[in-house]
């Protein structure tokens, strides 16, 4: 009897810990240089992205054939393409695309691969090895090839771009996360809300899906990077965006035939994205480090 | 007797978290020349600080040597360059440390780990340095010594590793061997058996041995003078008989006193009160003074020196001790 | 030792088959009617028939299922719908060149990774070690078909040094091999870095110091060799991602490897060569992961002796 007493304290405790550990969270992390200005870029992009069409300086589709492929200057940032549009207004307007697509990708294969890891690893039997033995298929095949073969059944455009870049995410998803709940399942209140008569799907609502969250957190900070470099591969590839939309892998891949005549057209949708991933890739270290101490060296 | 390593007020500390912690504050003590001497105190009391800042080993730690001399044979290798210390380290000085099992690189065989420095150090060819790790090996008592080269140290027992261990320290015969807790870890039997090879090492081999040790068992069975060290400072010294029979300073005295006696019926066994101080906020005056049963109002203003006590072959370092040796010479000059 | 082999290869099995069957499934959910494809616009529907017929694609799944496992344990992929081509023959022009650009890029990805991660770990905490670091991340960043195009804007357009594509010399392989490589380069580098920083903190290491050991002899024959380990597990895992990089890569190159092979016969909707391509894909991903297993084996001697 009083086993459970003593668990019903522990789980209160445990729900304070998590938020003191917030505040020491925050402070920890606004030491790291590196993390806290990869946040500021980050934030940067945000604003971007909710108010490119009115920041731009010119319309996405806006042409002027007086001026086609013209390299930087002060009327054009960052030059023009082949229709005389203005290249740092696409850049801007495309930032929607493909940073939503990058995020939305990753958040489906989170919440699709947390859903499978819970399962599995709180039910275990057949459930989990059905779950496993599918995910082991999956890993056989890497990644990109994987979403290429997706997108040829569903078809091109950037929706499917989304469902196939989340279809390769969930595996790695739901095994992480099945780990955890796992080692989760070990302690003891769960045994004891158990004994209790609590209904399973509370316990794993109220109790155990909590205690992934940071693990989720950083994994989806550690995969988003990932998962838009592959939006625009992909888009590069002719399956994403329609060609012609200021998405940048399509940028890129318009890019290719003026290699020579109009090296701004290749140079700066790249450093786009090679910038946003990198202040991603940081802010995600700097996160898995404040997170996650095992991590650190 | 010659000495053959003289410590002279040595300092180290380390850095945590952006502070500076010393943690040996001023340790003078010698070492004579086929002596087996034990460094004994409570983990926390600096006694393994000491003995990796006279091998300079503190690399890959947040510590350094800040003063002090440390005399080996004459010369000052504290003030020696890094290269040629590492003549010293391994030849002329060299130390076992106390978890074997962890000691041993796990990924490489027991023949190549002993073989490099004698490689090193004795300019052996291959064959010859491996001729020689073998008879290493029987010398430490480890059987079948042929067989063992060619395994990996998880596949030997805790005992056997340790015995791999010495046999590397002796390889290229130093004349000190620093011994940092070299039975801790080990089996009761077993740490018999190991202290016995220690024994025979000084017997035999003309080693001097510094045994680092929380264990006062260990101490009165190998010792033949022993150090102790309480909150990075020696705080008596003395002839192993002698301290045990007598012992000057209140910690040691405590120490003998809470040894578990085979034979007396206690029904407590009794302990030190209180704890060890924090190096970062060490109390003024004697540092044991709060657990002093002994304690002055003049222990609370000013820490002691080491000083010789009168009509014994004993140093300690305790306001009772002065009272008793006015005038006496301190062994800090 | 050998017994640890055998049964990872048997584990294998039950996967293999159950990738053929996921491939063959995959393939045949792609939209389109190859037999239309091929015959084209203008046909009409008794000639599509017919060539439909003589493809075999007017059998059942099941069957066509079968015919498909008995050509693959008999080693016969089938033909190019497209070319009439035996698959194998199409693969034979370019499965050397994909491979040894995937051999030139680990190579790369290996040898400069552990050298940047052994710096990083020497010396950290100072410059080298961020500068290290940050290339790394910056590897990790960087798409790898914008890094092959700027490299050939600079290197090829710019200085004339290598070719801007095909694979008439040796100079080819360089760059594109380097844009594959560069991702792998940066995480070999990272987990170098963490692992040796992680050992060099073990008592081993104090004990090899304590010998007179020289810094240098400290980190490769004991430190490095610890870690080895982990740094081989990670670059095989990576080989996936060489893999799927190399389908764009050799695009921006116009490399004539397998990964162009790929999107070509997903296009044309050529069944055979899709199916196959994907199993080879697999295959090598599913062997370098085994040679990985017991690469792994061999250097922990605590497995081994198991």
């Amino acid at each position: 009897m009083s086993n459970t007493n003593v668990s019903m304290d522990e789980i209160t405790m445990e729900d304070e810990k998590a938020e003191s550990m917030i505040k020491i969270l925050i402070r920890s992390f606004i030491k790291n240089k590196l993390a806290l200005a990869s946040f500021i870029v980050l934030i940067f992009l945000l604003l971007i992205v909710i108010f490119g069409p009115w920041i731009a300086p010119y319309d996405a589709s806006e042409t002027d054939y007086d001026s086609i492929l013209e390299g930087p200057s002060l009327n054009h940032l960052a030059g023009t393409d082949e229709f005389g549009k203005d290249v740092f207004s696409r850049l801007i307007i495309g930032a929607r695309t493909s940073l939503s697509v990058g995020f939305s990708a990753v958040l489906l294969g989170a919440v699709a691969g947390t859903i499978l890891g819970l399962l599995s690893g709180f039910f275990g039997g057949w459930i989990d090895r059905i779950i496993m033995r599918t995910s082991d298929v999956l890993f056989a095949f890497p990644d990109l090839i994987l979403a290429i073969g997706m997108v040829a059944i569903l078809g091109p455009g950037l929706k499917n771009v989304v469902i196939a870049i989340a279809f390769f995410s969930t595996p790695s998803f739901a095994r992480i996360i099945r780990g955890e709940t796992l080692e989760i399942k070990q302690r003891l209140f769960i045994e004891a809300e158990q004994s209790l008569g609590a209904k399973k799907g509370r316990i794993i609502l109220k109790h155990v899906f909590p205690q992934t969250v940071p693990t989720i957190i950083v994994y989806i900070s550690m995969n988003v990077g990932g998962a838009i470099i592959s939006a625009a591969s992909l888009s590069f590839l002719g399956l994403g965006a329609p060609p012609g939309s200021p998405e940048w892998g399509a940028m890129l891949s318009a890019s290719r035939e003026f290699v020579g005549q109009g090296f701004h057209l290749i140079l700066f949708p790249g450093l786009a994205v090679f910038i946003t991933v990198l202040a991603l890739n940081l802010f995600g270290d700097g996160l898995r480090d404040v997170l996650d101490p095992k991590t650190r060296d | 007797m010659s000495q053959l390593l003289k410590v002279k007020k040595l300092k180290t500390a380390f850095m945590s978290k952006e502070q500076s912690v010393q943690v040996v504050r001023g340790v003078s003590f010698g070492i004579n020349k086929g002596e087996i001497v034990g460094i004994v105190g409570e983990s926390g009391c600096g006694k393994s600080v000491t003995s990796l800042s006279i091998m300079r080993l503190l690399k890959g730690t947040s510590g350094h040597v800040q003063e002090g001399e440390v005399i080996f044979n004459g010369k000052n290798i504290l003030e020696m360059s890094e290269r040629e210390m590492r003549k010293v380290r391994g030849k002329e000085m060299s130390m076992i440390f106390q978890d074997p099992m962890t000691s041993l690189n796990p990924v490489l065989k027991i023949g190549r780990q002993l073989m490099q420095g004698i490689m090193l150090h004795l300019k052996l060819s291959k064959k010859e340095a491996e001729r020689y790790a073998i008879e290493m090996l029987e010398s430490v008592g480890i059987p079948r010594a042929e067989s063992i080269m060619d395994e990996y140290p998880h596949q030997l027992s805790g005992g056997m590793n340790q015995r791999v261990m010495i046999a590397m320290a002796m390889s290229c015969k130093p004349e000190l061997l620093i011994a940092d807790e070299p039975t801790t870890a080990l089996d009761v039997t077993i740490q018999a058996q190991i202290l016995e090879l220690m024994k025979d090492l000084r017997d035999k081999q003309d080693t001097t041995i510094m045994m680092i040790t929380h264990d006062l068992g260990v101490v009165s069975e190998v010792c033949d003078r022993v150090i102790v060290m309480y909150a990075g400072k020696v705080v008596e010294e003395g002839p192993t008989k002698e301290v045990f029979e007598n012992p000057q300073h209140p910690y040691t005295e405590g120490l003998i006193k809470s040894m578990p006696k085979i034979g007396l019926k206690q029904k407590r066994l009794y302990a030190i009160p209180g704890q060890v101080p924090d190096p970062m906020s060490m109390p003024r005056g004697c540092k044991f003074a709060a657990r002093c049963p002994y304690v002055m109002d003049k222990c609370l203003e000013n820490e002691p020196e080491l000083l010789d006590v009168k009509e014994t072959k004993q140093q300690s370092r305790c306001w009772l001790t002065e009272e008793k040796s006015k005038g006496g010479e301190t062994v800090e000059s | 030792m050998g017994s640890y082999i055998v049964k990872r290869i048997l584990g294998l099995i039950p996967l293999l088959l159950a990738v053929s069957f996921v491939i063959f499934i995959f393939v045949h959910l792609i939209p389109g009617d190859p037999a239309r494809m091929m015959a084209g616009r203008d046909a009409t529907n008794e000639e599509v028939e017919a060539l439909r017929v003589s493809l075999g694609l007017d059998k059942s799944l099941v069957e066509q299922y079968f015919v498909y496992m008995k050509g693959l344990l008999s080693g016969d992929l089938g033909h190019s719908l497209r070319s009439n081509v035996p698959v194998t023959e199409l693969f034979s022009d370019r499965f050397l060149p994909s491979l040894q650009l995937s051999l030139m890029s680990i190579g790369w990805a290996i040898a400069m990774g552990i050298i940047m991660g052994v710096i990083a770990a020497v010396f950290r905490g100072k410059w080298p070690d961020y500068l290290s670091t940050f290339i790394a991340i910056s590897g990790i960043s960087v798409p790898n078909f914008w890094l092959g195009l700027v490299m050939i804007q600079i290197f090829a357009v710019g200085f004339g040094w290598f070719p801007a594509g095909g694979i008439e010399t040796w100079k080819s392989y360089i760059m594109p091999s380097f844009a594959l490589g560069a991702g792998i380069m940066a995480m070999i580098t990272r987990f170098t870095r963490s692992s040796l920083v992680q050992t060099l903190q073990e008592d081993f290491i104090r004990t090899a110091r304590s010998r007179g050991l020289n810094e240098k002899s400290v980190i490769f024959g004991h430190a490095l060799k610890k870690s080895i380990i982990t740094v081989l597990t990670i670059a095989g895992l990576q080989f996936g991602y060489l893999l799927g990089g190399s389908v764009v890569v050799e695009a921006v190159f116009s490399f004539p490897g397998m990964g162009r092979l790929l999107i070509d016969s997903i296009q044309f909707r050529d069944y055979p060569v899709v199916q196959s391509l994907l199993l080879i894909f697999s295959l090598q991903f599913i062997l370098v992961n085994l040679v990985v297993d017991i690469l792994y084996g061999i250097f922990n001697p605590k497995i081994r002796y198991n």
